[in-house]
């Protein structure tokens, strides 16, 4: 079966994110009022698997393998069709 | 005696590195494309800067997954050499051979400049021409060199003499001031458990001839040289 992945990359609590903090004064340069802002990344994955868990399980491994540095990053899969 | 430098497509120190070692610091050097691989045995493999895959991902991240890391980790497990310079020196933090990572500047843009670096232990392969304490003027030139590490692994770093240079004034104190990137306790240079491996973000190779402004770098390369010397 073909699967669609979604693997979301983002900042551990705590973490500095320098361009959130460029980009969150760039909105309020622009006149928007906000609290906070955090970044992330999304990849968006299409393959083939026999099952959801079988999916899901081969991209966790992309994600400790390559997609997430565990020093900085926590990662989120969502397997979405 | 031989020493490697690796390049990747997007390496822009190569040749300033084999350049340096070859005819400045007179190591026999071979430049290697990184799909070569290791083609012989070396007493010391260097990474050199640049932007090996564009930065893509991470800084460093496509290139510490290579087959060729792969043998550069067989080399520092056997007790060979290993620096990493700037882009090296992310490709060794992405691949596991030092702890903690190299990830943007605090102020998020790219930085190029001259700093100072104290040199906080002079008993490693890397420093020993060097006395601990040596205030050295070097250049950096990147964006993503703030070095970050969990605060188990920097109390063990700390511990066990395992950061080689931090940022610091002219006058050897590590201030805020004197730390361009936001870098964890100003560490820019650290090393691995067994004191064979080390990267660091500051490029010792624009700073080994006079006629570019500084020699003070030099002594990296020849404190390697000795090691290998001295250790066959």
């Amino acid at each position: 079966m073909k699967f669609l992945i979604k693997i979301t990359i983002s900042l551990k609590e705590g973490m500095l994110d320098p361009e959130a903090t460029a980009i969150l004064h760039a909105l309020a340069n622009l006149g928007f009022e906000t609290d906070e802002l955090k970044s992330a990344k999304v990849y968006f994955i299409r393959l083939g698997a026999d099952t959801v868990q079988d999916a899901h399980a081969q991209a966790t491994k992309m994600c400790e393998r390559l997609l997430a540095n565990p020093v900085i990053h926590h990662y989120e899969i969502e397997v979405l069709q | 005696m031989r020493f490697a430098v690796i390049q990747f497509g997007g390496s822009n120190c190569d040749y300033d590195a084999h350049y340096v070692l070859s005819e400045i610091c007179g190591v026999d050097t071979d430049l290697l494309w990184y799909k070569s691989g290791l083609s012989r045995a070396y007493d010391a493999v260097i990474l050199p800067g640049g932007f090996s895959y564009g930065d893509y991902l991470r800084a460093g991240a496509i290139a510490s997954r290579t087959a060729v890391m792969e043998e550069i980790v067989r080399h520092a497990r056997e007790g060979g050499l290993v620096l990493g310079i700037c882009n090296g020196a992310q490709i060794l933090a992405e691949s596991g051979l030092v702890p903690g990572t190299f990830t943007i500047n605090a102020y998020p843009k790219f930085i190029c400049k001259w700093v100072y670096l104290r040199v906080e232990n002079a008993e490693t392969a890397f420093t020993s021409m060097y006395r601990e304490g040596d205030v050295i003027r070097i250049p950096i030139a990147h964006k993503e060199g703030r070095y970050v590490a969990p605060g188990d692994e920097l109390a063990d770093l700390e511990a066990s003499g395992r950061i080689s240079f931090r940022f610091c004034s002219p006058d050897g104190k590590i201030t805020p001031d004197s730390n361009p990137n936001g870098a964890l306790g100003n560490i820019t240079g650290v090393l691995n458990e067994t004191g064979n491996v080390m990267a660091m973000m500051p490029h010792p190779e624009r700073a080994s001839e006079e006629e570019i402004g500084s020699v003070d770098g030099k002594k990296i390369f020849l404190s390697m040289i000795r090691h290998v010397e001295m250790n066959g």
